[in-house]
């Protein structure tokens, strides 16, 4: 149990994700976490007003319940599996946010600064969070996948369109963290 | 009942996702700073492993439970909508430290705000697809 309880190590993670996609496709679909945001779009009735949106969602329902599953995971490892919340961070990680505003870096999963309910309320707490999420939303859908749908299935394919995206996820990724993260906090 | 299976593999995800600390917003900063290898060992072990399973599924050595062979799509093609569409991504992941999986995991750990970005995007996909004909692909 005390093996469960840890955090797991990448090399457990890994390979637990390869053999997800796997089991996704064996099991006659595909792994591609993003395209959920279209179905909810036209669950929503985004197809009255957009054609992109007129689809019949239906042949989607497996992936809404996998969406499901990935939610109920997240409960029964926080309750059940997890014996801390801390995560263990290099020392440099945690004086850099803490030079930019992030206080106490690794006490919990995620900083206060922006995911407490007080920086949610906030004017400027709400609007990193939604922007944050619309930036994901757009990206991923103009680049026809996310981190599961790309990094992980489209460069086991070797895809040259993922390894543009995943080129652009890091270019986004370090603008994001070396420029415009520290102007923020 | 067909769905089921999808459950059970929704919840390994969000196991592994919540144990791995992949939903943590402090090992996607620490990986766009390059001070530690845990996300590029999960990243990395996941598609040298993937890779190979690719091959046997190209090759038809495993094919579905009910015996067909294992097609998987090819990616769209296009520079712009993969480097563009990828870097608006990337702006959104490092920022808010979840990618649309991770999202759904941190909802089921109970986190309330992150609903807002889950908002966020799904406006973000129904943006796309309104303005998808004037973007270039």
């Amino acid at each position: 149990m005390e093996f469960i309880t840890q955090p797991w190590p990448w090399y457990v993670a890994g390979p637990i994700i390869a053999f997800i996609m796997f089991l996704l496709y064996y099991f006659g679909e595909r792994f591609g976490v993003s395209s959920n945001l279209e179905t909810f779009c036209t669950i929503g009735g985004a197809g009255k007003f957009i054609d992109y949106f007129k689809i019949d969602w239906k042949k989607n329902t497996w992936n809404l319940i996998f969406v499901l599953g990935a939610i109920l995971g997240g409960f029964i490892a926080t309750h059940w599996l997890s014996s801390s919340e801390i995560v263990d961070l290099n020392p440099q990680t945690v004086q850099d946010l803490a030079a930019i505003g992030v206080k106490n870096a690794g006490d919990s999963y995620l900083p206060d600064e922006i995911f407490s309910v007080d920086a949610m309320l906030s004017f400027k707490g709400f609007l990193i969070l939604i922007l944050g999420g619309v930036l994901v939303g757009f990206g991923a859908r103009w680049a026809g996948g996310c981190t599961s749908g790309h990094a992980i299935v489209g460069l086991s394919n070797l895809e040259l369109p993922s390894l543009i995206s995943v080129i652009g996820f890091f270019i986004g990724g370090l603008i994001m963290i070396w420029l415009i993260l520290p102007l923020i906090f | 009942m067909k769905y089921i299976k999808f459950l059970f593999v929704g919840i390994i995800f969000g196991i592994v996702m919540t144990k791995a600390e992949i939903i943590s917003w402090y090992r996607i900063y620490e990986m766009f700073k390059f001070q530690s290898f845990h996300m590029y060992g999960v990243i990395g072990s996941a598609v040298v492993l993937g890779t190979v399973i690719m091959f046997l599924f190209k090759k038809g050595i495993v094919k579905t439970f009910d015996g067909n062979q294992i097609l998987v799509a090819p990616k769209k093609k296009g520079f712009a909508r993969n480097l563009l569409g990828g870097t608006l991504f990337g702006l959104g992941w490092a920022l808010v430290g979840a990618c649309p999986g991770p999202m759904f995991v941190l909802l089921g750990k109970g986190v309330i705000s992150i609903l807002v970005v889950v908002f966020g995007a799904t406006l973000g996909a129904f943006l796309y697809g309104a303005f998808k004909n004037k973007l270039p692909h």
